[in-house]
């Protein structure tokens, strides 16, 4: 299972003990949902509320997105548009 | 104008008749107040007066004794226990326990004439306890604040915050106060912007049919017909399979057609009234107060700049109002603030406010033009002091493809530099300015959105093409999909029809907005192409009793792709179709899925004004619109999409803002008051399409929709402080407002002159 560097941004990291890049095991952007939620469950309120995810610069709402080893990975707030 | 433009296509690239232009410029196209049913209702709704009330009593029983009355609808008629959005959206559509702002719903009732429901409103009584107000958003966030809804902040608003704040977030990284110590200059400035509205020409409007068994349809104008009937569905307790909705035409959205505002009053009325459609139309004084204009923001930035133009450090700190409900774009504000710049230390921090106002909606690149406004005007304010271009600033600062951007992801193909220098090398840059004139220059970025996405296509047994999709045509994407089908294909353009189609023809599909409809449907399209294509391929290579994989399809036939797999005529696209009856069926292909691959636009825009001193009005002289297209489907729809964007933008700068009474009720409530710019106070814009292809679509498309309103804001500030010496930062910067500081100026008059 590849690990994951999650971005998390600022107000985020004190539901994840201060941290501003965690790491899980997950191969995809769900998995690293579900893996975030299990490692810290004081994110779960936010990331159940909704988060946007940025894959290797590519901003997507697809939960089976893939995920390996080295991808770039940040949490955003969700993003709509006009 | 285009450049980098190519002519590998035959036909992407090219500027075709539109599909709807024969409709629309002869009155046939239908729009939302066309529809009509046999024995259809008309609806009105009460509205508050108050800007912050509890409603104490409703009596509906006056009109309900109106002769010609079928129905009287209040919050009691909504089903309970919702929660979320779900709930924002309800009490947005019929308010419940309190009043929120002024023109919030709170009774609806339906009759055989618009003027019965009418009168039968002002015969509904409702006795109000009025309560204390806010309405600024530097009011709202204070302490004291009247509490409009305590509890609903979320999880992110730190324990001991004021009231009304709701949400709050803060990202960055590196260390700013170490990259403002490495600065020759530190500037940091507040900046506000006002609620504005989208101020389409077409008021919302709708006809709902609902029955007990709990089936109905909708005809509305919107820009998403599945949201429509998802919110719907929520807001009404009822399944949205038994929903269906069908889209008009649409007379402008911009964003605000992407959610509900008095649909669900339509069913709620119907089912109330027997089953019998009700029909809804919005006035436009009912649009400005109670549908979503985009929010108001109060903003600190600080920049640290080197003598070279070097931006070491930036910091915001951004307050927005989007009314009495969770939701102002302030987490898009603050992404789009710096994207144009290479950073190595940022840090941005957000409250979204509520305040006594109307909830808000989408608004073409939603929070990007506010914090574009205020980046850009200190940008320019700190180049100025500086001695230095500001298009070399941004130049020597701008991302490319491979840096990190400001909200932290790597940024993929990008086109910021190219329209940077492209606007460098536009002739109006060398254009001369004269007494009271001043040139400003900013740019401005979207992001863009790929979405769920259904679409299907037909071949018919003429050999033409029939395109279903489900995202409703507000910008050209009618015209770009029947391109790149007709392309793909290797047939004409007036041999493909795209249609808008209902909810039950798709599977669920996003709306028009985050500039996707071109992007996403038009790939879907393609892909729905080349599967139909494969079929051709296969249905001539059964004729031939060759291989499917040795066919390939050229212009517009299949053709066996090398002598070896054998001697055949190319098969034409109309003699498969016309044997596909016989052949195995109808020919089609679709797409169901998320596609990936979007491509993010900048825009560079400059503009040219003239400030008459004696009454504080600005005049656009020149106004030029560069912009990242990716590529042009229909380059002239790409440059409406341009020019309408500045457009906006430029109203956004100079006049239009929600303007409220101590009362707290909307003083402009309508287009007399509320000043959108029209054709005479226009130049014609210029613009240049820029193409940075985009490798996530298969003719390099990026959304062009949204990025145009972005930079018109500061833009136009800094050409006036360039004109008058006078920094107004806060929009809009109107007659009264930008005299009123002319006249305060020191007698020595505008600190910096015009350039030439």
């Amino acid at each position: 299972m590849p690990v994951i560097d999650v971005n998390l941004w600022s107000s985020l990291r004190r539901f994840a003990g201060g941290e501003e890049i965690v790491s899980v095991e997950a191969e995809t952007v769900a998995g690293m949902i579900n893996a975030l939620k299990k490692a810290y469950p004081d994110l779960a309120p936010a990331l159940d509320a909704g988060v946007s995810v940025s894959v290797n610069g590519e901003i997507t709402n697809n939960r089976f997105a893939p995920l390996e080893e080295g991808s770039e990975v940040f949490l955003l707030q969700p993003l709509k548009g006009g | 104008m285009t450049k980098n433009g190519s002519s590998e296509f035959r036909l992407v690239g090219t500027r075709p008749n539109r599909p709807d232009g024969l409709d629309k410029v002869t009155g046939r196209a239908r729009y939302g107040a066309d529809a009509s049913m046999p024995g259809m209702l008309h609806g009105a709704v009460v509205r508050s007066p108050h800007a912050h009330a509890r409603i104490v009593k409703i009596d509906t029983s006056k009109a309900e004794a109106l002769p010609g009355v079928k129905g009287v609808v209040t919050r009691a008629d909504f089903p309970t226990g919702l929660t979320g959005e779900d709930w924002d959206l309800q009490e947005n559509t019929m308010a419940g326990e309190k009043a929120l702002y002024d023109g919030h719903a709170v009774a609806a009732v339906a009759a055989t004439s618009p003027l019965l429901a009418q009168e039968a409103a002002r015969l509904i009584e409702v006795e109000y306890e009025v309560l204390p107000h806010v309405i600024d958003v530097d009011d709202a966030i204070k302490p004291d604040a009247p509490a409009i809804r305590p509890g609903a902040a979320d999880h992110s608003v730190p324990e001991g915050s004021p009231p009304n704040v709701v949400r709050y977030l803060e990202f960055g990284h590196g260390d700013i106060e170490a990259g403002f110590a490495e600065a020759d200059l530190v500037m940091e400035n507040t900046y506000k912007t006002e609620a504005t509205h989208q101020g389409y020409i077409e008021p919302h409007a709708c006809v709902g049919q609902l029955g007990a068994d709990g089936k109905g349809e909708m005809w509305v104008c919107t820009q998403g017909q599945w949201y429509i009937r998802r919110m719907c569905a929520a807001v009404l307790g009822i399944e949205a399979a038994q929903l269906r909705v069908t889209p008009s035409e649409i007379g402008g959205g911009f964003g605000g057609k992407t959610t509900i505002f008095m649909e669900p009053l339509s069913l709620a009325l119907s089912r109330k009234a027997g089953g019998k459609p009700v029909k809804i139309v919005m006035s436009r004084s009912e649009v400005l107060r109670a549908t979503g204009p985009t929010a108001s923001a109060s903003m600190d930035v600080k920049i640290g700049m080197k003598k070279d133009g070097t931006i070491t450090a930036g910091y915001a700190n951004f307050r927005m109002q989007g009314g009495a409900f969770p939701g102002a774009p302030v987490d898009m504000a603050l992404y789009c603030a710096f994207a144009g710049y290479k950073l190595a230390n940022v840090k941005h921090v957000g409250y979204d406010v509520l305040a006594n106002r109307p909830k808000c909606a989408a608004y073409r690149a939603p929070g990007s033009p506010m914090g574009a406004f205020a980046v850009e005007s200190l940008v320019d304010e700190m180049a100025r002091k500086l001695g230095l271009d500001p298009l070399d600033v941004r130049l020597k600062n701008a991302v490319r493809e491979g840096d990190k951007a400001s909200y932290g992801p790597t940024f993929g193909s990008i086109g910021l530099v190219e329209t940077l220098e492209a606007a460098k090398a536009h002739p109006n840059l060398k254009a001369p300015l004269g007494p009271n004139q001043g040139r400003g220059v900013a740019c401005g970025y979207w992001f863009n959105h790929g979405g769920e996405t259904s679409v299907s296509m037909a071949i018919g047994e003429d050999g033409t093409a029939t395109v279903s999709v489900g995202t409703p045509d507000i910008g050209g994407g009618r015209a770009s999909i029947a391109l790149m089908v007709a392309e793909t294909l290797g047939i004409d353009y007036d041999d493909v029809r795209v249609n808008v189609v209902e909810t039950g023809a798709l599977g669920v599909n996003e709306p028009t907005h985050g500039s996707r409809a071109t992007f996403a449907s038009g790939k879907a399209a393609v892909e729905s192409t080349n599967q139909a294509i494969k079929e051709m391929c296969r249905r001539a290579a059964a004729e031939w009793g060759i291989d499917p994989e040795a066919v390939e399809w050229v212009n517009g036939a299949a053709q066996p792709t090398s002598s070896n797999a054998g001697k055949f005529a190319p098969m034409t696209i109309k003699e498969i179709a016309a044997k596909m009856g016989s052949t195995g069926g109808p020919i089609s292909g679709h797409y169901e899925g998320l596609p990936s691959g979007v491509g993010a636009s900048f825009g560079t825009h400059v503009v040219d004004v003239e400030v008459d001193p004696e009454t504080g009005r600005t005049t656009i002289l020149r106004y030029l619109v560069v912009q990242d297209a990716g590529r042009a489907i229909h380059p002239a729809y790409v440059e409406g999409q341009y020019q309408g964007g500045a457009v906006q933008g430029i109203g956004w700068a100079l006049n239009e803002a929600y303007i409220y009474g101590e009362d707290g009720r909307l003083q402009n409530p309508i287009f007399l008051d509320y000043r959108v710019p029209v054709a005479s106070d226009l130049p014609m814009i210029d613009t240049v399409i820029v193409e940075v292809p985009n490798p996530g679509h298969p003719y390099g498309v990026r959304g062009v929709g949204e990025t145009g309103i972005t930079p018109p804001l500061p833009a136009i500030a800094n050409a006036i402080e360039h004109a008058t010496g006078q920094r107004i930062r806060h929009l809009p910067i109107s007659p009264p407002k930008l005299l009123k500081a002319i006249k305060s100026a020191a007698p020595s008059g505008p600190t910096l002159q015009a350039a030439e």
